[in-house]
Parts: C-alpha cells; sequence; structure tokens
C-alpha cells in the first residue's frame, strides 16, 4: 500500500502541474482570496451578522457610521450591510449557475459541432451564429418580460445570451483535436464516439474552456445587476444589482447607497477576472514561457 | 493453411479538389498469421492508406474504398458495419503509429491508457487490468514498471512511448500488429531496441506484424516478405532475401541501392550511392493506363509509358509488375 502512495505522489498531471503555475501568480491568487471572501461571507454572514435585509431597521438614507449602521441604510431604512451579504448569496448563485448553463449548452453544442463535422456542424454553428447576433441585452429582456422576473429565469436569460461563445470555443478546439494523433490512436483501439468526445477529446479541450467559464461568471453577475438595476428582477430577493436600481432616485441625496453595491460589483468581478486570466496563464502552455 | 488476411483487387479512391484519384489501385495481398509483412515505398505511394483501410479508419468522406474485399477470418472487413470495426480494433487487428510523441493523449497516464483497452476489450476489471498494464509494461522492456505506470506521457522519451504503444497495441495479444513507421521519428540505437522488441513480441505471441516503412534496412531485419509500392500499385511481392539478392523491379533496385549496407554487401562495382531520381507523379495521375514508374525509368520503352504491367510470377515466390521483369 505505501508503495501505491508512493507512485501515486510521484504521479504530476497536467493539471497539478497547472496549479503550481497558478500559485505562483500573485494577481490571480489575490483574486481568488477576495473572491473566497465574498462567497464565505456570503453564506456565513448572515449568521455572523444578524439582521433580516427586508425589514426597516432605522430612518431612511441615514449615511453610513450613524447610529451604528456601519454602511448606513437605504432608502426604506432597511440595513445595507445585510443587504449586502443577502445580495452577494444571489449574485454569486446567479453567476455560478449562468456560467454552469452557459458551459453546458456550449460545450455540448460546440462538441458535437466540431467532432461530427458535416451537415451536423452547419446546422449547429448557424443556430450559434443566430444567437450570437442577437442583441443580448434586449433579447434577455425579452425573455425576462414575457415568462418573469424570478431568478431561474433570470439564470435562463443570461444562459441563452452567453453560450455561443463557449460553443465556438469547444468546437474550435474539438476541430484541432480531433485530428492529433492520440484521437487516431484512439479510434485505432476501437473506442466509441461518444467516448472519444467525452473521455480522449473534451479532456484535452478544457483549458480554454475553463477560462472561458471563470469569466463568464463575472459576466453573467454583471448581466444580472444590468437586468435588476433595469427592474427586471424578482421584487423579492434583494441581489446587489437590484439595490442600484431601487436606490437610483436617490442618487444626489444618498450617493453611497449606490455606491456601495456597485464597488461590491466591481471588485467581485474584477476578483473573477483576476482568477481566469491566471487560469489562463496557467492552463495555456504557450503563455508559461513569460 | 487459409491466409489470415487476405485483400484482393483493392482499390481506395481519394476525393481531391480535381478529381477523385484511386491512392491504391488493384492491390492484392495475403497475411499468413504469425508471419511479418513489410511495405515499402516512398512518401505517399499509399502504403498508410493500405493500413487505415484495413483498419477501416480511412479519413471520413475523403477516402474509401471503392472496390475490392478486406477478408480477415473470414469477415469483409470493407462491408463491416463500424460497431463491428470498433469491437476487431485493438483487439484483433491493432496500429501502432509514427509519431509516439503525439500518440498518447497527454491528460491520461500511461496506466490508464494501458488499463483503458484492456478494460473495453477484456472486460478486465479495474485492478486486474491494472496488474496486466505492469505485465506489459515489463514485456516491453520499461526499466522499473511499478514507478513508471502513474506517469504521464510527457514525463516518458520519445523511445518510451513508443514502447508504451506498443504494450497498448499488444495488450489484447491481437491476431495482427501493423507498425506505420514506427521507428521514423526516433533516433537510430532507439530504433534498433524498437525493431528487436517488436520482433520479438511477435514471435513470442504470434501476432503478424505488417510493418510499413522505407528503410530498407529495417526490412532487411525485419521481415520475412516484402511488398514494394509505387504510386498505389503493387511493384514487387516476395521473400526479403530473393528481393534483396535479386530484385526484379527497377524501382526495387533503385531503392536497394540507396542503402548503404545492403550495397556493400551487393557488389563492389557500384562505389557510390545512387539515388531513384524524381518524383512519385501526381495523385491525378496514379490512374493511368501505364507504367507509373516509366517517367523515371532508365529502361522504359513505349510498352512502359502505353500500358499497364501485369504482374509477372516466378518460381520463388517473386512477384513484379513490369514488362521486363524476365530480362532484369
Amino acid at each position: 500500500m505505501s508503495e501505491q502512495q508512493e507512485f501515486l505522489e510521484k504521479a504530476r498531471s497536467p493539471f497539478s502541474e497547472a496549479f503550481e503555475m497558478f500559485r505562483k501568480n500573485h494577481a490571480a491568487m489575490a483574486g481568488l482570496v477576495v473572491l473566497l471572501l465574498i462567497v464565505l461571507g456570503g453564506f456565513l454572514g448572515p449568521y455572523l451578522y444578524v439582521g433580516d435585509p427586508f425589514e426597516m431597521v432605522w430612518a431612511p438614507t441615514t449615511p453610513p457610521g450613524e447610529e451604528g449602521y456601519f454602511l448606513g441604510t437605504d432608502y426604506l431604512g432597511r440595513d445595507m450591510v445585510s443587504m449586502l451579504i443577502y445580495g452577494a448569496r444571489v449574485s454569486i448563485a446567479i453567476g455560478l449557475s449562468a456560467a454552469l448553463l452557459t458551459v453546458f449548452i456550449g460545450i455540448t453544442v460546440g462538441a458535437l459541432a466540431g467532432f461530427y463535422k458535416g451537415w451536423v456542424e452547419e446546422v449547429l454553428m448557424r443556430i450559434t451564429e443566430f444567437f450570437q447576433v442577437l442583441p443580448t441585452l434586449l433579447f434577455s429582456m425579452v425573455i425576462v418580460a414575457l415568462f418573469g422576473a424570478s431568478l431561474p429565469m433570470i439564470t435562463l436569460a443570461i444562459g441563452l445570451v452567453s453560450w455561443p461563445a463557449v460553443a465556438r470555443i469547444t468546437r474550435s478546439e474539438f476541430l484541432r483535436i480531433r485530428e492529433l494523433e492520440y484521437v487516431t490512436a484512439a479510434r485505432a483501439c476501437g473506442v466509441t464516439n461518444s467516448k472519444l468526445i467525452f473521455t480522449v477529446i473534451l479532456p484535452n479541450a478544457l483549458p480554454p474552456i475553463i477560462v472561458q467559464a471563470a469569466l463568464m461568471v463575472g459576466s453573467a453577475i454583471l448581466f444580472e445587476a444590468g437586468l435588476s438595476f433595469l427592474g427586471l428582477t424578482d421584487p423579492n430577493i434583494i441581489s446587489w444589482g437590484q439595490i442600484i436600481g431601487s436606490n437610483r432616485p436617490y442618487i444626489l441625496d444618498a450617493s453611497y447607497t449606490v455606491t456601495i453595491p456597485g464597488v461590491a460589483i466591481f471588485v467581485t468581478v474584477l476578483a473573477i477576472s483576476l482568477v481566469g486570466d491566471g487560469l489562463n496563464d496557467a492552463l495555456n502552455p504557450k503563455l508559461r514561457q513569460r | 493453411m487459409a491466409a489470415l488476411l487476405k485483400v484482393e483487387n483493392l482499390r481506395i479512391e481519394l476525393t481531391t479538389r480535381d478529381g477523385i484519384a484511386p491512392v491504391i489501385d488493384d492491390l492484392s495481398l495475403e497475411l499468413n498469421a504469425g508471419e511479418t509483412l513489410s511495405f515499402v515505398g516512398e512518401s505517399g505511394c499509399g502504403k498508410s492508406m493500405t493500413a487505415l483501410a484495413i483498419m477501416g479508419l480511412l479519413p471520413d468522406k475523403v477516402g474509401r474504398v471503392a472496390s475490392g474485399t478486406i477478408m480477415f477470418d473470414g469477415e469483409d472487413l470493407a462491408k463491416a458495419s463500424d460497431a463491428r470495426l470498433r469491437e476487431i480494433r485493438g483487439n484483433d487487428i491493432s496500429m501502432i503509429f509514427q509519431e509516439p510523441m503525439t500518440s498518447l493523449n497527454p491528460v491520461y497516464t500511461i496506466g490508464e491508457q494501458i488499463a483503458e483497452v484492456l478494460r473495453r476489450h477484456q472486460n478486465m476489471d479495474q485492478a486486474a487490468a491494472r496488474s496486466r498494464a505492469l505485465e506489459l509494461l515489463d514485456a516491453v522492456r520499461i526499466p522499473n514498471p511499478k514507478s513508471r505506470v502513474d506517469d504521464y506521457p510527457h514525463q516518458m522519451s520519445g523511445g518510451q512511448r513508443q514502447r508504451v504503444m506498443i504494450a497498448i497495441a499488444l495488450a489484447c495479444e491481437p491476431k495482427i500488429l501493423i507498425a506505420d513507421e514506427p521507428t521514423t521519428a526516433l533516433d537510430v540505437t532507439v530504433q534498433a531496441q524498437i525493431f528487436d522488441l517488436l520482433r520479438d513480441l511477435g514471435k513470442e505471441t504470434g501476432t503478424a506484424i505488417i510493418l510499413i516503412t522505407h528503410d530498407m534496412g529495417a526490412v532487411a531485419e525485419m521481415a520475412e516478405r516484402m511488398i514494394v509500392m509505387y504510386a498505389g500499385r503493387k511493384a514487387e511481392e516476395g521473400p526479403v532475401d530473393q528481393i534483396i539478392e535479386h530484385p526484379r523491379h527497377p524501382y526495387t533496385k533503385g531503392l536497394i541501392s540507396c542503402v548503404p549496407h545492403l550495397v556493400a554487401q551487393l557488389s563492389d562495382d557500384r562505389p557510390e550511392l545512387t539515388e531513384v531520381r524524381g518524383i512519385v507523379p501526381s495523385l491525378m495521375d496514379f490512374g493511368r493506363d501505364e507504367c507509373l514508374f516509366s517517367s523515371r525509368c532508365e529502361r522504359a520503352d513505349d510498352k512502359c509509358r502505353s500500358s499497364r504491367p501485369t504482374e509477372m510470377k516466378f518460381k520463388n515466390d517473386q512477384h513484379s509488375a513490369c514488362w521486363q521483369a524476365k530480362e532484369l
């Protein structure tokens, strides 16, 4: 058994090598730390800082620091700290689930198109292009307006407008990798098409998809903020974008009510971008030398 | 004894921008169990295409078997379904490729890649496949297989990777192993080791080997019979020693005189190495009714340029597709 462990330890997969590269990237590690703090804050916050984000706790638009409210209150007198903590959960949940949906649709379409080529590729890529030329904000507004502004609908709307980028990256990777010798060698060993797609080609195509997915989380959070700012959101939940949107009329009297959630979005998306960039450097062998 | 693999009148067509070209034209061959057969010829003569056709791996939509049969164990592989071909590949017929550096999947350990074939074709469980993988690594003479089985391909040298490829190819003890220029990318000392390994393993397991190469020296060492291909056609076929001693086709003669140590054995009246002048005709000329070698042949006459030579059979089992085979 000890022998077994010994050579398990010795094995350094391409991914563990990439992880080491990532660890050496200070900006990316800083982004990761910030991101983890935000996620932790979102999930542990409610236990550490008791307070109902919907409840009026003090006079409206109390400036930060006064009356014991660290970040002040919004136009309805709600505690901004509670709202930010609650909003972090929603923003991150939407960001992650929209990115997952994006990656799922994108990989499926891109993998089938890149692997089978021919008419499958033609049809799938024309559909992809159709979604790509749709004005994204307008299209998602239409979906949300038609089917109601619930969290799943907003996630679906974001996913539907952002998958083409992933599909195109996946397809290009599949087109490249399917011609490589180890794929022919796998065919020569009698591997079935579905196994070729999922166990032979996909793992090798993952690095740029992972990077794109990471960046997708950031853009999904931004997108959700944009939609909520326009009022296309579930009024029963609080997200950062929604705080900005609902406090917009008071921007001159209580600018912090708009600024604070804005900064939260900015920091989160920046952290995600740094992580995404770090992943890109770590997973892209051509950038490793730099 | 019936041949293990019998290819008859095989014609493979490639669709190119300029039309359809026969990359393999009327090729017949037989391979007996346990025998080593070698395909020789310049690049672009259809050696690899023949191998891919046997494996059913011709490039999609571009290449296809236009006519002829590939009989393996009483079954025509040219007409077999994809599912049936997948069962055969890696199990009954397997193949190793030219580029060991890129023929292994970079994201899996070599042990996983060997075990994968065993699990698919032999229904072995994880543990059995792993211990068999260790045995195979030992058989292909990877030193200390226990510490190498969990290595990733990038941690191994080219020669070691080719050994791993051989281990994967032989994992299911196939009846036929096709080696498509297995040593082209390796340096000379490693080449010799790989050839030794192939020969020994072939003998041990009784696997018939089709060796595709343009290295005449390797053929002389490895194979019992050889087929010389030129421009998609069989130029000459026969026992290796017979052909090297007395080639019955000017192209074979040219190829042999390109190799230093073979020349030294042949005669002293050829002090310098010679070359086969000219190049292989373009794909579009492959279908012509003439000897395709005539444009490069010193002996070519009008007959060579106006009709395709028929195959001539000699007593020593040598076949030659040359009008002047008898005089050579």
